[in-house]
C-alpha cells in the first residue's frame, strides 16, 4: 500500500511542479516597472472603501436559509430522479408529495416576505 | 484497499476536534461550526462502515444523507436563533449572555 | 442493477399525519387570514382527529416501512399520551398566543410538529428514525423556547437549549455510527440479534446514545440546561416540553433497551439504577431553595426523570408497565401545576417567584386548592395519581431485587415533600404583601377548563388506578 502511495506523491510532485515552473519562468523574464496603481488590490475597478471586515446584512441569511431548504431538497431528489424509469406511478407521488411539503415551506417564507429584498 | 481503521481514526480525530472547540469557544457561532464538525465526522463513519461491512445494502449510505440533513436544519435554527440573540443583545458570547442562572 | 421498490404501508402512519397536515394547513393558512384566533381550536380538532385515528386503527401489532416503525399497542400509547399532552397545552397556550397574535400560526405549527416528533419516537424501531425524530421534536422545541421575542431570557433559554442539544445529538449520531459499525444494523432487533460477542466498539456506541438519551430527557450529570431552559421559555411551552419530551425520550428510551440490548441487563440494569439515584437526588436537593416557581419545577421534574428511570432501571415487566404509568400521570400534574403558574404570572413576565405566592388562596381559593392537588400528587400523596406511579415503578425495582434503590426513591419522596408542601404553606398560610401576584383570574376560561381536566385525570387516575395500570399492561407488549 506503500507503494501505491508513492505513486500518488510522485503525482502530486509532477502535478505541483508544472503551475510552479511556469510562475517561476514568468516572474524571471518579465519585465520589471512597478506604480503604485499597480501595487493596488484592484488594478482595474473599484478601490474598497472602508474596512472590508463588514458586517453582512442578515437579509443575506434568509436567502442563504431557502438556498439550503432546495439544497437538501435535490439531495434527495437526485437519487429519484436516477431510478425515476424503474420506479413506478407510487413512486412518482411519492417524489410529488415530497416537493409539494416543501412547497409549503416556500409560500410559507413568500408570504412572510422571505424573499423580499429590503 | 485503505483500512477502516484509518477512515474511523479520522473520523474520531475530527469529533473530538469538534468536541474540544464546542467546550473552548465562547462564541456561539464558533460552537456551532464545532458541533457541525462533530456531526460530520459521524458522517464518515456512516460512509466507512457502510463501504467496509454492508457495502450490498443502502442502509449506511442512505443514512449518511439523512444526517447531513438533519445537519442542515439544525444549521439553520441554531443561526436564527444567534441571530435573534444578536438583535436584542448585540453579542454571541455565550459568556455575556448570562441572565439566567441560580 | 435493478431496484425493487420496498411495499409501502403509510396507513399505520396515519395519525401522525393527520398531525402533520394540520400543521401544515396551519402554517400556510396562517399567512392568509386576518383573523388568528381559531388556528387553535383547528390544531385542536387536528389532535382530536389523530386521536380518534389512533383509536380506531386497530391494526394489530405490525412493523412497516421497512420495519422503520411499530404499530404495537407501545406505540399506540405513547401516541395518546402525546396527543393529550398536545391538546391540553394547545389549551394552555391560548391566552398567551392571544397577546402575541402575530405568531399564533408559527406557534401552533411548531407545537404540532413536536408532537408529530414524540409520536414517532414512541414508535421507532429503529436507531436512525429515533435519531430523525428526537430532532424533529428538539428543533422544533428549541425555536418554541425562544419565542417570547420580548423578554431576553427567552432567547437566551432558546440557544443555551440549542447548543447543549445540538452537542447531544452529535454524540447520539456517533453512537448510531458505533453501533451500525459493530453490528452492522440500524433496526433494534438486528442490533439485538447481532450483541453478543461485540466489544468495545459496541459498548462505547451504547454509551454515547446513553449520553444524548440523558440529555433529552435530563438525567443527571447531563440535566444543566434544564432549569435554565425551563425558566425562560414560555410557560405554555415549559409545561409542553417538560412532559412530552420526557414521555417520548422515556419511551424510546425504553424500546432502545428492552429490545436491542434484552441480553445484557446484568450491565446496563445497575449503570442506570446508579443514574436514577444520582438523577433524583440531585435534583431534589437543588430543588429545595429556588426562588422562582418554574425553576423549582424545571428540578422537580429532574428529580421525576429519576424515579422514571428506576422503572426502567428495574428491567423487568412490571417496571415497564410501571414508567408508561408514570408518563402518564406525571403529563397530568405537571401541565395541571404549569398552568396554574400560567394563571398566576404576570403578564409579560413569563415566570412567577415564590414570594408571588404568598397568601394567594385569600383572592383564589379554587385555583390554590388546585394547585395543591398538584403539589400533593407530586409529591406523591395517596390516593392522587403521582402515588401510583411512584408506587409502581418503585414496586418493580423491589421485584427485581433493588430494594435498596426503591428506598432511595422513598426517601427521596420524603425530602420533595419539603419544596411542594413549601408552595401549599406559602398560598394558605402567610398573609399577603405587596410581593403577592395581583392578576385576575377569573376571565380565563380556556385556561381554566385546561386546568380541570388535567385535575379530574390527576384525581381519576388516583382514585381508580387499576384501569390505567391496566391499560399500560397491555402497552407494554413491545413488538420486535
Amino acid at each position: 500500500m506503500l507503494k501505491q502511495f508513492g505513486f500518488l506523491g510522485v503525482h502530486a510532485i509532477i502535478a505541483l511542479s508544472v503551475p510552479l515552473l511556469g510562475i517561476v519562468a514568468a516572474w524571471l523574464l518579465r519585465p520589471k516597472k512597478p506604480y503604485p496603481l499597480k501595487k493596488t488590490t484592484y488594478e482595474c475597478g473599484m478601490e474598497t472603501i472602508g474596512d472590508t471586515w463588514v458586517q453582512f446584512k442578515a437579509q443575506y441569511y434568509l436567502f442563504a436559509l431557502i438556498f439550503v431548504l432546495f439544497d437538501v431538497e435535490a439531495v434527495f431528489l437526485f437519487p429519484w430522479a436516477v431510478a425515476y424509469n424503474k420506479l413506478t406511478l407510487f413512486g412518482l407521488v411519492e417524489g410529488i408529495l415530497f416537493v409539494l411539503i416543501l412547497f409549503a415551506g416556500l409560500i410559507y417564507a413568500w408570504k412572510r416576505n422571505a424573499l423580499e429584498w429590503q | 484497499m485503505i483500512p477502516l481503521s484509518w477512515y474511523l481514526v479520522v473520523g474520531a480525530l475530527l469529533f473530538v476536534i469538534g468536541f474540544y472547540g464546542a467546550l473552548s469557544r465562547r462564541n456561539a457561532i464558533a460552537i456551532l461550526m464545532s458541533i457541525e464538525l462533530m456531526l460530520n465526522a459521524v458522517n464518515i463513519n456512516f460512509l466507512a462502515f457502510w463501504r467496509y461491512l454492508t457495502p450490498k445494502e443502502m442502509a449506511g449510505q442512505v443514512f449518511a444523507i439523512i444526517a447531513i440533513t438533519v445537519a442542515a436544519a439544525e444549521a439553520a435554527v441554531g443561526l436564527a436563533l444567534v441571530i435573534a440573540v444578536y438583535r436584542s443583545r448585540d453579542t454571541v458570547s455565550v459568556d455575556e449572555v448570562d441572565l439566567l442562572k441560580g | 442493477m435493478t431496484i425493487t421498490l420496498p411495499s409501502i404501508s403509510l396507513l399505520p402512519y396515519l395519525p401522525e399525519i393527520v398531525l402533520l397536515i394540520t400543521a401544515l394547513l396551519v402554517l400556510v393558512i396562517d399567512t392568509f387570514a386576518g383573523e388568528k384566533r381559531w388556528l387553535v381550536w383547528l390544531a385542536l380538532l387536528g389532535t382530536i382527529v389523530a386521536g380518534v385515528t389512533t383509536w380506531s386503527l386497530s391494526l394489530g401489532p405490525t412493523l412497516y416501512l421497512q420495519d422503520m416503525l411499530a404499530a404495537d399497542p407501545y406505540a399506540l400509547f405513547i401516541d395518546m399520551v402525546v396527543l393529550i399532552i398536545t391538546a391540553i397545552s394547545l389549551l394552555l397556550a391560548y391566552d398567551w398566543l392571544n397577546s402575541h397574535a402575530h405568531q399564533q400560526g408559527e406557534y401552533v405549527a411548531l407545537l404540532l410538529f413536536s408532537a408529530v416528533g414524540m409520536m414517532t419516537m414512541g414508535a421507532a424501531t429503529n436507531v436512525i428514525t429515533i435519531f430523525v425524530a428526537l430532532e424533529i421534536l428538539s428543533l422544533s422545541l428549541y425555536v418554541l423556547t425562544g419565542f417570547a421575542r420580548e423578554r431576553l431570557t427567552s432567547g437566551e433559554a432558546a440557544l443555551k437549549y440549542f447548543l447543549l442539544g445540538a452537542f447531544a445529538s452529535a454524540f447520539f449520531l456517533y453512537g448510531v455510527a458505533l453501533l451500525y459499525g459493530a453490528t452492522g444494523h440500524f433496526d433494534l432487533v438486528g442490533i439485538g440479534k447481532n450483541m453478543a460477542g461485540t466489544g468495545l466498539m459496541a459498548a462505547a456506541g451504547v454509551a454515547l446514545l446513553l449520553v444524548g438519551f440523558s440529555f433529552k430527557v435530563a438525567l443527571a450529570p447531563f440535566h444543566m440546561w434544564t432549569p435554565d431552559v425551563y425558566q425562560g421559555a414560555p410557560t405554555s411551552v415549559t409545561a409542553f416540553m417538560s412532559v412530552g419530551a420526557k414521555a417520548a425520550g422515556f419511551a424510546a428510551f425504553l424500546r432502545f433497551f428492552h429490545v436491542a440490548l434484552a441480553g445484557s441487563y446484568a450491565t446496563w440494569g445497575p449503570a442506570l439504577a446508579a443514574l436514577a439515584v444520582l438523577t433524583m437526588t440531585w435534583g431534589n436537593l437543588a430543588a429545595l431553595n429556588q426562588e422562582s416557581v418554574k425553576r423549582m419545577l424545571a428540578y422537580s421534574s429532574i428529580a421525576h426523570a429519576g424515579y422514571a428511570l428506576v422503572g426502567l432501571a428495574a428491567g423487568n415487566a412490571l417496571g415497564m408497565s410501571g414508567l408508561l404509568f408514570y408518563l402518564l400521570a406525571y403529563a397530568f400534574m405537571n401541565l395541571g401545576a404549569f398552568g396554574v403558574i400560567i394563571m398566576l404570572e404576570k403578564k409579560g413576565s413569563g415566570d412567577l417567584s415564590m414570594s408571588a405566592l404568598r397568601g394567594t388562596a385569600r383572592e383564589h381559593p379554587l385555583l390554590a386548592a388546585t394547585m395543591a392537588v398538584f403539589m400533593f400528587s407530586l409529591a406523591g400523596v395517596p390516593p392522587l395519581a403521582g402515588f401510583f406511579g411512584k408506587f409502581y415503578v418503585f414496586g418493580a425495582a423491589v421485584k427485581a431485587n433493588m430494594t435498596w434503590l426503591a428506598i432511595v426513591g422513598i426517601i427521596n419522596s420524603a425530602i420533595s415533600a419539603y419544596y411542594y408542601l413549601r408552595v401549599s404553606v406559602l398560598m394558605y398560610m402567610v398573609e399577603p404583601d405587596e410581593n403577592t401576584t395581583d392578576v385576575a383570574t377569573n376571565n380565563r376560561p380556556v385556561l381554566a377548563f385546561a386546568l380541570l381536566v388535567a385535575l379530574v385525570f390527576v384525581i381519576g387516575i388516583g382514585l381508580w388506578p387499576g384501569i390505567w395500570m391496566q391499560m399500560a399492561q397491555q402497552a407494554a407488549a413491545l413488538l420486535g
